[in-house]
């Protein structure tokens, strides 16, 4: 049980946090032909954009309410309302998410108000689906902002049985799968076979292995999203025979779908090392009534012995962690799991989950806290993003890279973390850095009485060394 | 190659036990069950950690090829040791009779390449077959290039490891030690009212660089190392070998024809010892300067160790706790198994069994005095008989050779690492502290309670709908696609037939 040790300092110095309406446009990406568009100033959303750029390493749809000072002061109700509509017009896009932004938050707009006017007003775009989420950037961080959006997107998007007419189960192979920010387009791959391996139609949602897994399409252009979830695929949710949800911050999305369908909600906090993926593949028998597949066994006994070789490596291993909730909750359970110490826990937002971590204390905190933090207490590895890097030279001990943002390697939004093989390939790049760089070995000592070559005597005396 | 005369003198070794007895670990190999390396082999590890000397290894590729740079040994300054050289003979060499040729241009090679102050020639089954005469050309090669080349004859069909030590420690008495007396002692480091004494230690080999922990203390007490043979030594420390006061064998009687040539040749007083655990750790500082005799020495090596042992029993005092009451199956090879026992039982760690496979008739008489009469011996090394005591001793860890390591993690049991290939340092008294680390590393790891568990699916009812599939499907599913590994079975029980058959 973490106790949680909250911001105590003016300044925060090297950012772990990337803002909500980051985190609620990468949700808005998951769907087919979406687009997020940021309500704040244009800089909120070129900033946002940059930073999916040079993750992904893809050209990312994302417009802007582009409110400049007269709309700040008198109300920017207009640059929501035909904002909406010239992205209506222009791309026709299926799904077009309002984020706002700390600016219009503060400004004291209303944008659920400005989605109902631009109905009335603009009828002719009845079909494109419009959602507005209130994801200010003064707080939560990338993981809360994104579990707001989904939110929305259920609560508006997806029709109540009553409604609708549909029942669970009437599909009965179809198991939804609400997943959270820190599974990569790797991860959803990876899920997405897990599940069919079970004879299970998964439809995730959003679907970021779809729009964003760096594919070619035929397009050479699209102002939307080229693949994702389909929105009219949200129809179908109810009548699904499960429903997973994978990361703690998508509990109340998935409660809110339960309760609007009637589809069982399975919650998975996470889906790193054994148990996690224990619980998920029982999960997953039962859904389907079929017995688990020998292939997965198997790569559950090649986890098994990858966690004996690499534990020598492992164990007693101090490590320092910073990430958005979720991940660092997961990341803890892991290494923990391996005889780790996690001597430093950094989360860029507070979430209950958090509580629940096997380390003695969480601080939400920034890059600056990890590296004072992973000095004073010796870590000697590193588990973050990008940014973090420069901090794991500063402390001369290697990193693993793993979160948002990664712009300093290829392909790390495609690497793969979850499930036995996922776990797998973790457990021996983390033994791997150990091996090359964090074994601390004997210094070699100089006898000042040796009689070594005259090129090997240190040039002062042996108390230098 | 080398008669059989030649080879039956190395057998011959008065200074140890096995020449008693009829059972040894010198005896033949078995064919069908024989495990260790040749002599080869055995000759190349214990020179290998001679840090500045071109090792070249003549022969085809099988015998360099796949244990070169596969040695935990580390040294303070010159890393050729780590470049592996081999003749790497070609049909060609063997049929048409170049391969002498070969050695000696490689030795040329070998020499305006790296420009070391020593050659060795390892000589292998092929060479020693087909008759080079590795003698003869080392010599040629020496006066061509004016460069010491040491021919170390020591084809693989010689015999074992055990010989092949020998063969390196006798190639050392004949052609190396001797050829150089000690360098004055350098300036600055005179000490009032100490008198320095010069000492070899023969079988220390450096692992993970552990000698260091103990180096120190030699320094402190006064004792000049003249050489380690051979861990970080060099090649003109070995010349000088000759010289020292004593000398100490280390854990190993594996080159003990050095310690009686030298005694033999010049006198030299030898004992044997070890820096494995606390007690031997001061025993080995205490005979140095019982065998030298100098009184000055005497008391300031006790309180030495009186300060180092104070000071490691209350670092290790919260592990102790930790691991007290522990069970280990001890099996090692070319470590003494009684140095470590009195290691574990430092730490309040129960052995309860020890392999005895290369212990002399000495050993086994010191293991009954350190662990009772009644205690396990175990000869038969093989993984199923290994596994079968750690069962019926319930012990908690196997402390082995790195061969055994997945023999025991496969059947999921706790494992520590304790030969040459390892990468932690266990001697001294410092290097206690890292032993009680890794044994706690892996006694504690919760890595083995995940990989015992049964996988939920296999312990729950089967699916709620309660049709397609249950327990006994699954049984049988697996019998068809996945026997367990042999070692995964319950003793006693044969091997896997697939199904069908």
């Amino acid at each position: 049980m973490a106790e949680i040790v909250k911001r105590n300092k003016a300044l925060s110095v090297n950012p772990l946090k990337a803002s909500q309406p980051t985190g609620g446009s990468l949700a808005c990406l998951g769907f087919d032909k979406a687009i997020p568009m940021l309500h704040g100033s244009q800089g909120c959303t070129a900033f946002a954009k940059v930073f999916f750029v040079r993750h992904f390493r893809e050209p990312i749809p994302l417009q802007t309410t582009a409110m400049d000072q007269a709309s700040s002061v008198l109300g920017a109700d207009e640059n929501v309302v035909e904002g909406i509509k010239n992205i209506a017009e222009k791309s026709k896009p299926a799904l077009i998410a309002v984020l706002t932004t700390g600016l219009a938050e503060t400004q004291g707009c209303d944008v659920h108000r400005n989605v109902r006017e631009f109905r009335v007003k603009y009828p002719e775009y009845n079909h494109v689906a419009v959602v507005a989420v209130n994801t200010p950037d003064f707080t939560g961080c990338v993981e809360t902002g994104y579990a707001a959006t989904l939110y929305e997107i259920i609560k508006d998007l997806v029709p109540d049985a009553a409604s609708a007419g549909s029942k669970p189960g009437n599909r009965q192979r179809q198991v939804n799968v609400l997943a959270s920010p820190m599974l990569t387009p790797g991860d959803l791959e990876a899920l997405r076979d897990l599940i069919e391996q079970f004879n299970l139609r998964p439809v995730l949602v959003p679907d970021l292995s779809d729009s964003l897994d760096g594919s070619l399409t035929d397009d050479d252009f699209s102002p939307v999203t080229i693949g994702g979830t389909p929105v009219s695929e949200l129809a179908t949710l109810g009548e699904a025979r499960a429903t997973l949800v994978i990361g703690a911050s998508l509990r109340k999305s998935g409660e809110l779908l339960q309760e609007k369908t009637g589809v069982p909600s399975h919650y998975f906090d996470h889906l790193y090392g054994l148990q996690a993926n224990d619980a998920l593949v029982q999960a997953l028998t039962d859904i389907s009534e079929m017995p688990v597949p020998q292939k997965v066994e198997r790569q559950r006994a090649q986890l098994q012995d990858a966690m004996l070789d690499t534990h020598f490596m492992l164990g007693q291993l101090r490590v320092a962690i910073a990430a958005d909730p979720d991940q660092l909750n997961a990341l803890i359970h892991l290494v923990h799991g391996m005889g780790c110490e996690v001597v430093t826990a950094i989360a860029a937002g507070n979430t209950p989950v958090l509580a629940t971590a096997p380390v003695d204390s969480i601080k939400i905190g920034d890059l600056e806290d990890l590296e004072v933090m992973a000095k004073e207490r010796k870590a000697q590895l590193l588990i973050g993003n990008s940014h973090a890097v420069a901090s794991a030279e500063r402390l001369g001990i290697p990193i693993l890279r793993i979160g948002f943002p990664l712009y300093d390697v290829i392909g790390g939004y495609q690497k793969t973390w979850i499930g036995y093989r996922g776990t797998r390939q973790t457990l021996f790049d983390l033994a791997n850095l150990v091996i090359n760089f964090a074994h601390e070995e004997i210094e070699p000592y100089y006898s000042p009485y040796a009689q070594k070559p005259e090129s090997e005597r240190p040039a002062c005396s042996p108390s230098c060394h | 190659m080398k008669s059989t005369k030649d080879i039956a003198e190395l057998l011959d070794e008065p200074a140890c036990e096995h020449n008693k007895k009829e059972k040894s670990g010198c005896a033949k190999p078995k064919p069908g069950s024989a495990a260790g390396g040749c002599a080869f082999d055995g000759a190349q590890i214990a020179l290998l950690p001679i840090a500045d000397v071109a090792h070249i290894v003549h022969g085809p590729i099988a015998c360099a090829g796949s244990s070169w740079d596969n040695r935990g040994t580390r040294s303070s300054g010159s890393e050729l040791y780590r470049i592996g050289m081999t003749t790497d003979l070609t049909e060609q060499d063997v049929v048409m009779g170049r391969s002498e040729k070969r050695l000696f241009h490689a030795i040329k090679q070998a020499i305006e390449t790296y420009n070391p102050p020593a050659v060795f020639i390892y000589n292998t089954c092929v060479p020693a077959l087909v008759g080079d005469d590795i003698n003869a050309t080392c010599k040629s090669a020496a006066e061509r290039w004016g460069v010491p080349v040491v021919p170390i004859d020591c084809a693989g069909f010689y015999g074992t490891k055990n010989l092949g030590n020998r063969i390196a420690g006798d190639a050392m008495v004949k052609h190396v030690i001797g050829t150089r007396d000690p360098d004055p002692l350098p300036p600055g480091t005179e000490r009032p009212g100490i008198k320095v004494h010069d000492v070899n230690l023969v079988g220390e080999y450096n692992i993970a660089g552990e000698f260091w922990h103990v180096l120190p203390l030699l320094d402190e007490m006064g004792l000049r190392v003249l050489c380690t043979l051979s861990g970080d030594a060099r090649f003109r420390e070995v010349q000088t070998m000759h010289k020292a006061e004593v000398n100490m064998m280390v854990c190993s009687k594996a080159m003990v024809n050095v310690a009686r040539k030298l005694q033999q040749s010049y006198g030299t007083p030898w004992f044997e010892g070890s820096f494995y655990g606390i007690t031997d750790t001061s025993q080995a500082l205490r005979d140095f300067a019982r065998v030298i005799n100098d009184p000055d020495l005497i008391e300031r090596t006790e309180a030495i160790i009186a300060r180092e042992e104070n000071r490691i029993r209350q670092a290790l005092a919260p592990w102790k706790e930790r691991l007290k009451g522990k069970r280990v199956l001890l099996f090692t090879g070319g470590v003494k198994s009684w140095s470590v026992i009195s290691a574990l039982q430092d730490l309040g760690m129960v052995v309860v069994a020890t392999g005895t496979k290369k212990s002399t008739e000495e050993d086994k008489a010191r293991i009954r005095e350190l662990m009772g009469e009644e205690t396990l011996m175990i000869e038969d090394g093989s993984p199923k008989a290994l596994l079968k005591v750690v069962a019926d001793y319930k012990a908690d860890i196997l402390i082995a050779g790195g061969r055994n390591m997945y023999t025991a993690l496969k059947a999921r049991i706790p494992f520590l690492d304790i030969n040459q290939e390892r990468e932690f340092g266990y001697e001294g008294y410092q290097g206690m502290l890292e032993l009680v680390r890794q044994l706690a590393l892996t006694l504690e790891s919760p890595v083995w309670e995940a990989v015992r568990a049964t996988p939920p699916w296999r312990i729950k009812a089967p699916s709620p709908a309660g049709e397609g599939w249950g327990e006994e499907k699954i049984n049988q599913q697996n019998a068809l696609f996945d026997p367990p590994h042999p070692n995964l079975l319950p003793h006693g029980e044969g091997t896997v037939v697939a199904a069908g058959a």
